[in-house]
């Protein structure tokens, strides 16, 4: 624990206000993120990963959403209380982000060297770079994530771009501006196969050159396995367990994870596991007490009244349950 | 065994626009190009590939959403298509299917009981079904006051169970379920694979199952088809094709797959690593469609589309690597690199 972490997140809740009260989605996130470290975050739909995440960027819909509580610290450095000018030096240069769903991440009616060349012209600030030297950075970028004919694409429009294509595009353009934090949404869910291994590799090799850091999201975790150091697992709204990729696999301890872990149709046969009973909870009215409990086989008379502290069960596995109370 | 449902020589093209200004040439989309294959009774099938395979037009034809460019479909031997055009009501409800998103496959304006109603009041006229209805919802263990609720109040399990509930409204013997876990949670997916294979037992049914997700299929499939670009490249018994996948496609596919334990590890195949994009499907490479991507690729690849082989139990390849015995290709080269 040397270097000091990059992104670190205290207690961050977010609500929403709806018609007919508020949803509390985020109730109370922590995490951290070191430098050039690479890690994971797991959940089902709606357990607020992509809230987070905006919430991070602070590109959250305000209102609705209403961020009540907690500290996002980007090197220190409260971002949730930055102004609008230090916010686009965090946006780009600090952290950039990968979308799930490329097609809809890009503008149709802009080629991609006009948007392409918005990034970088955006992430130097003042503008005081011409466009030649755009369209050499630009080039540059998609060089670097393996795009064939890259001056032709730079007069392409999304809509004659295959899929595989338009999200190497995507990566290009969050990696254009050399960002610390590389946040990646789902990259390759929208993809096929085949083609969601080539932009896993590709992604890989491209931060471990850079030594960029990055957060996975995603619910495959096959794909976690292969690519993160480190995973966090996140339930309604927190983070239920944090362990190093090869700790977690081994030995997952919230019932959750645990749950998870079973229902992955496995590669040498078996049979399906039923997975876990029941489904996420309503934010309306969050069950008191763990947010798990009402699914949870294991639960105790103590998990209705109140939320778990975090329980360390090995080396930087951390678990919220009392079954791991000593 | 008599096969429930084969196909012979399926082909169903898309003509999608026009080229050329004064002799006007329909561009084509082969979407299905010569596929053969049979479902026998109370099996299975799983029918593998990535999205723009043809695998849904295969799903969309059977239930006759599409009349087939050429070829038969036959269902205990009898045509599924006839020169009269409209396919007879007591075929139509045993063939059924369910749909991947069931976010759009239900109307949002009508309630459950309602949603389950309108296959019974089409196959059963002039009978009560308010009993049918709840003796279906318990089929698929769901609570019988879920009758009165509507779609948008349901969760997305709950939704395809009730999209299965309705397949099963008509009795059918057998039922094509397209992608029915992709669009949901894997926590819920156990619940619905479990669910289905659990209603076939119980009523007998065949299935026809649809699926990119590889380590899915190896649970739940009896027999196994890979599709790549409207065509099958290989097809055998599931436990078999995980233990030697021959097709390099279905290699590359294999490797591809993201697992959660070393054990699965060691199962996959390394040599081959993807790369290339999926071509498009109006412009399919000459020879063997595969060839651009492949890692083995001979001087004959690119010119002969190879023959479906036999290599030994029903395990079908569609390739030049493994040539047929009966004899050579033309213009096969004998340096194999």
């Amino acid at each position: 624990m040397d270097t000091p972490p990059l992104l670190e997140v205290h207690d961050l809740r977010v609500h929403f206000k709806v018609f007919g009260g508020h949803l509390k989605v985020l109730d109370g996130v922590n995490m951290v993120v070191r430098a050039g470290e690479k890690v994971g975050l797991v959940g089902e739909s709606g357990c607020g990963k992509t809230t987070t995440m905006k919430a991070i960027l602070r590109i959250l819909p305000e209102p609705p959403a209403e961020v009540v509580g907690g500290q996002v610290l980007f090197r220190g450095k409260d971002v949730l209380r930055m102004r609008p000018d230090e916010l686009r030096q965090l946006r780009g240069r600090g952290i950039s982000m990968i979308f799930q769903d490329p097609t809809a991440a890009l503008n149709p009616v802009f080629t991609v060297g006009q948007q392409l060349g918005d990034v970088i012209r955006y992430s130097h600030g003042d503008g005081r770079v011409d466009a030649r030297q755009i369209q050499s950075k630009a080039l540059q970028a998609l060089k670097g994530v393996a795009l064939a004919d890259p001056e032709r694409l730079l007069h392409s429009y999304p809509i004659q771009l295959s899929g595989g294509m338009r999200q190497r595009v995507c990566i290009a353009m969050a990696l254009a501006t050399q960002p610390e934090l590389l946040i990646a949404d789902e990259p390759g869910t929208s993809l096929d196969v085949t083609i969601q291994d080539q932009i896993l590799r590709l992604l890989h090799n491209l931060v471990v050159e850079r030594n960029t850091s990055v957060i996975l999201i995603t619910h495959t975790l096959g794909v976690v396995r292969e690519v993160t150091d480190r995973v966090y697992v996140m339930y309604a709204g927190s983070i239920v367990e944090s362990a190093p990729t090869k700790a977690l696999f081994a030995n997952p301890m919230f019932p959750y994870t645990r749950g998870l872990m079973q229902s992955v149709p496995r590669l040498s046969g078996g049979g399906v596991a039923e997975g876990i009973p029941g489904r996420i909870p309503n934010y309306l009215n969050p069950p008191s007490g763990c947010r798990f409990h009402p699914r949870c086989p294991y639960a105790m008379e103590i998990c209705q009244r109140e939320k778990p502290p975090v329980f360390m069960v090995g080396e930087e596995h951390y678990v919220s349950c009392y079954l791991y109370a000593c | 065994m008599t096969p429930i449902l084969e196909y012979k020589e399926l082909k169903k093209y898309f003509t999608v626009g026009y080229r050329g200004l004064v002799k006007r040439e329909p561009i084509t989309v082969k979407a299905v190009d010569g596929v053969s294959f049979a479902i026998h009774k109370g099996e299975i099938f799983g029918l593998v590939g990535e999205s723009g395979s043809g695998k849904s037009t295969v799903a969309y034809t059977t239930i006759g959403m599409y009349r087939p460019t050429s070829g038969v479909i036959e269902f205990h031997g009898e045509s599924l298509f006839t020169k009269e055009g409209k396919r007879p009501r007591h075929i139509k409800k045993e063939i059924q299917i369910v749909f991947q998103d069931p976010g759009s496959s239900l109307n949002p304006r009508r309630s459950v009981k309602e949603i389950l109603e309108l296959p019974l009041s089409i196959h059963q006229p002039a009978k009560k079904h308010i009993g049918r209805v709840a003796e279906l919802l318990e089929m698929v263990e769901m609570p019988v006051d879920y009758m009165y609720k509507y779609p948008h109040t349901l969760s997305g399990g709950e939704k395809q169970i009730v999209a299965i509930a309705r397949a099963l409204a008509t009795e059918p013997s057998f039922v094509i379920l397209d992608e029915p876990t992709s669009a949901l949670d894997v926590s819920i997916q156990g619940k619905i694979i479990n669910l289905l294979l659990r209603l076939r037992q119980e009523f007998h049914l065949s299935y026809l199952f649809i699926t990119h997700d590889l380590s899915l299929m190896r649970n739940v499939a009896s027999r196994v088809a890979i599709m790549y670009l409207g065509k099958i490249c290989e097809v055998a018994e599931a436990s078999e094709f995980f233990r030697s996948p021959k097709h390099p496609y279905t290699q590359m596919l294999l490797s591809s797959i993201p697992v959660v334990s070393e054990e699965e590890e060691a199962l996959k195949p390394k040599r081959v690593q993807s790369r290339g994009e999926i071509p498009s499907p109006v412009d399919v490479p000459s020879g063997c469609s595969f060839h651009l991507r492949c890692p083995y690729k001979m001087d004959v690849c690119s010119i002969v589309d190879p023959q479906m082989t036999d290599t030994g139990d029903g395990h079908l390849v569609r390739c030049h690597l493994y040539p047929n015995h009966s004899g050579d290709y033309p213009g096969r080269k004998q340096n194999v690199i």
